[in-house]
């Protein structure tokens, strides 16, 4: 599968653990968040891994974590809503990647999967989600267009780029 | 007012080229529908009973004329030659094709508007008082403060899909005009003790189906901290706010459900981590730089020795428009001219290409080139010179511009309802017309004095009507469409959520009701006591008695 690291169409080359599943030897996993905290231990000492997330996670939870999880995976997804017939975008997890990256300093990767289309793909950029896992029929070599969507922002975000009040008034 | 700098304009232009991309790829298959939808939405394109709506955004209510002359080439060229001017002070059009509103953005982002944020489950249009700038009771103009408002919110990368939409609201006066309390965050601009400028912040305030009055969660915040207490609002509700229920998605739920304190104390404790983040944080030079496009205009200092401005008044027609149409100016010898939008038999809030391009025109003649839209869907030219009063007066008139209404029964407003809106469950367009032919003696609307009649064609509640002083709800009856209607609400200091007369009532019977409200009204009123003071003194059962018994005589 192709994936979308650092505004690059790479490879992807994370395997995602059942929670029976046997621990590789090496590579890039990802397992759940109960898994995590089963074999926290086991799993620093072998590294490379990662855990996938609720939306509804306060994150500050994981803080002491941090360290040792090499990717958070955030989940976005059009849910449907009670009474029948609404839909709509769930955008917990742009808090959530903001939050890890400006609250908590994580410099590891975090990866959004779920209904992932081209045009929610820059604010998540610059929300300080590295990695995007696009949905089927998602065309990654195309979905780069949306990193040039907009030059420019009015507000600084986990893309630390200087917001217009600032550049108009430097 | 303000004017874009390179920067705005770069950004609206690149807003442009994404949606026009974005039309294209929905019309060759590559965005499906609820992608598309999810988009469209957050730039106010809706798809109607007829054909796509369109709402633009009029940032606070202000326009300059040549915006209005742009609004009206839209209407002639993508529409059926009018437009609709809503409570949330923006336009919509009820008639553009899908395939042309790239176009219509792209003549928009010329006269540097847009449609951006106008729906959508994000930051929607910032309002404040239409006499913003000239209002006497004013300790500093709201509008600077509703820019730098704007341009936080649009595009914010956290929070463009909240659980639900969201209105912020801005009042610098003691007599607020913003309906602050029926916002999501009302910000009351003050000053503290030491005559320092700074915000009371009000939470949780809304209409629709579940009415709420905005609650008070800080007293005083300091002046240059107002996008990080936004910031912190809103990442409390974006992380909190409930998603499994449409009606239950704003922000007054979860203030409800958490509790004021509660809420409070999680706005407080993130806001307290981000308040001294450099880049949230205001600078002095910030404000300065929006206060300059808000200055006084050039006011002629001689303005007030003017002469023929009292000889004009001798004429009563022209004598009863500048009473009920015009309002005191903080400038002597100026007043603000509203311009009636609910002509008798019209739609209220309509206007059309004509009378938009006169506008403009006249505005340029007698206002300094600047239109304000109010939340009560109609227009206001906010400083005229006394001596040009006449002369405005005498050009509104053949425009059908010039009722003398504002503030009476038949300046009512309401929602676009059945008739244009897939939502709704009853028109309150027909009830609305219907109302100003019954009520068209002026001499003794001026006597029944200020009745604020709001409808709503459906519990969404767009036409404000759970604060009406008689609200109007259309409810669907299985398939006919009846009303609900409540009494003693308000929007104002005093705000109210209005109180349910009782069983709802059909069609053919709703303006005979609203009139027996009127009559009641008439019969227990003391002096010259407003409507809803007399409500409140008197309580609910003798309109209730009334309704209710003109109801059992007719069925």
């Amino acid at each position: 599968m192709k994936l979308i690291r650092d505004q690059k169409v790479v490879e992807d080359d994370t395997v995602k653990l059942d929670d029976t599943a046997a621990l590789p030897a090496s590579g890039r996993i990802i397992v759940s968040l109960a898994r995590w905290h089963a074999e926290k231990d086991a799993l620093k000492k072998r590294g490379q891994v990662g855990t996938q997330i609720p939306p509804t996670l306060e994150v500050g939870e994981l803080k002491d974590d941090l360290p040792c999880l090499a990717c958070i995976e955030l989940t976005f997804a059009f849910i449907k809503p009670k009474p029948e017939g609404g839909i709509t975008f769930d955008g917990r997890a742009y808090s959530q990647a903001r939050l890890l990256r400006e609250r908590y300093g994580y410099k590891g990767d975090i990866r959004a999967v779920g209904d992932i289309f081209r045009d929610t793909i820059f604010a998540m950029h610059r929300c300080g989600i590295n990695v995007i896992e696009p949905k089927a029929g998602l065309d990654a070599q195309d979905a780069l267009n949306a990193f040039k969507d907009f030059s420019l922002a009015y507000q600084t975000a986990a893309d630390r780029q200087p917001s217009i009040f600032r550049r108009r008034l430097a | 007012m303000y004017r874009y700098d390179n920067y705005d304009k770069q950004l609206i232009n690149e807003r442009v080229a994404q949606f026009r991309d974005q039309t294209r790829r929905y019309l060759a298959g590559e965005l499906t529908p609820d992608e598309f939808r999810s988009l469209r939405l957050r730039n106010g394109l809706y798809v109607q009973r007829f054909a796509p709506m369109l709402r633009i955004s009029i940032p606070y209510g202000l326009l300059s004329s040549k915006q209005v002359r742009m609004l009206a080439h839209i209407a002639r060229k993508y529409d059926k030659g009018y437009g609709h001017f809503t409570t949330r002070q923006n336009i919509q059009y009820n008639w553009p094709k899908l395939e042309t509103v790239p176009d219509i953005l792209a003549d928009l982002a010329s006269v540097e508007m847009h449609a951006i944020q106008t729906s959508g489950n994000c930051v929607r249009n910032i309002t404040t008082d239409h006499l913003a700038g000239v209002a006497k009771d004013e300790l500093v103009d709201p509008r600077p403060y509703c820019e730098i408002t704007r341009q936080w919110a649009s595009f914010h990368p956290e929070f463009n899909f909240l659980p639900r939409k969201f209105k912020i609201a801005f009042s610098a006066t003691q007599h607020e005009r913003a309906a602050l309390l029926t916002h999501d965050v009302g910000v009351r601009i003050v000053k503290s003790a030491a005559g320092e400028t700074g915000y009371t912040m009000y939470v949780g305030g809304g209409l629709g189906r579940t009415p709420i009055i905005g609650q008070k969660i800080r007293d005083f915040l300091p002046e240059l901290d107002l996008l990080s207490y936004l910031e912190a609002i809103l990442r409390v509700y974006n992380r909190l706010g409930r998603r499994d229920n449409i009606h239950k998605a704003r922000i007054k739920i979860l203030v409800k459900e958490q509790g004021v304190p509660k809420f409070t104390e999680l706005v407080e404790a993130e806001w307290a981590l981000i308040k001294d983040d450099p880049n949230l944080k205001l600078r002095r030079e910030d404000l300065v730089h929006f206060q300059k496009f808000f200055q006084p205009h050039a006011y002629d200092k001689n303005a007030s020795a003017d002469k023929a401005h009292a000889q004009h008044l001798a004429d009563k027609s022209f004598a009863t428009w500048v009473q009920r149409n015009t309002w005191e100016h903080r400038v002597p010898g100026y007043r603000a001219a509203f311009v009636s939008l609910k002509p008798r038999g019209g739609v209220p809030g309509d206007c059309t290409a004509e009378q938009m391009d006169a506008l403009a025109d006249l505005a340029d003649k007698y206002s300094f080139g600047e239109i304000r839209t109010t939340h009560d869907q109609n227009l206001l030219l906010g400083d005229v010179k006394q001596a040009d009063l006449h002369a405005l007066w005498q050009a509104l008139k053949p425009l059908e511009l010039a009722t003398p209404n504002i503030g009476t029964l038949t300046d009512l407003i309401c929602c676009p309802g059945l008739d244009f809106c897939s939502l709704a469950n009853a028109g309150s367009i027909g009830i609305a017309q219907e109302l100003s032919e019954r009520y068209d003696n002026l001499d003794y609307l001026y006597d029944l004095g200020e009745i604020k009649i709001k409808m709503s064609g459906c519990m969404n509640g767009c036409g404000h009507h759970s604060v009406g002083h008689i609200g109007v709800l259309g409810v669907d009856k299985e398939g006919e469409e009846w009303y609900q209607i409540t009494l003693g609400g308000s929007a104002s200091n005093d705000a109210k959520i209005g109180d349910r007369i009782g069983p709802s009532i059909e069609r053919a019977k709703v303006v005979d009701a609203i009139a027996a409200l009127i009559e009641t009204f008439v019969e227990q009123r003391q002096e010259d006591e407003r409507f809803i003071d007399t409500y409140r003194r008197v309580g609910i059962e003798p309109y209730k008695a009334r309704v209710y018994a003109e109801e059992a005589v007719t069925a």
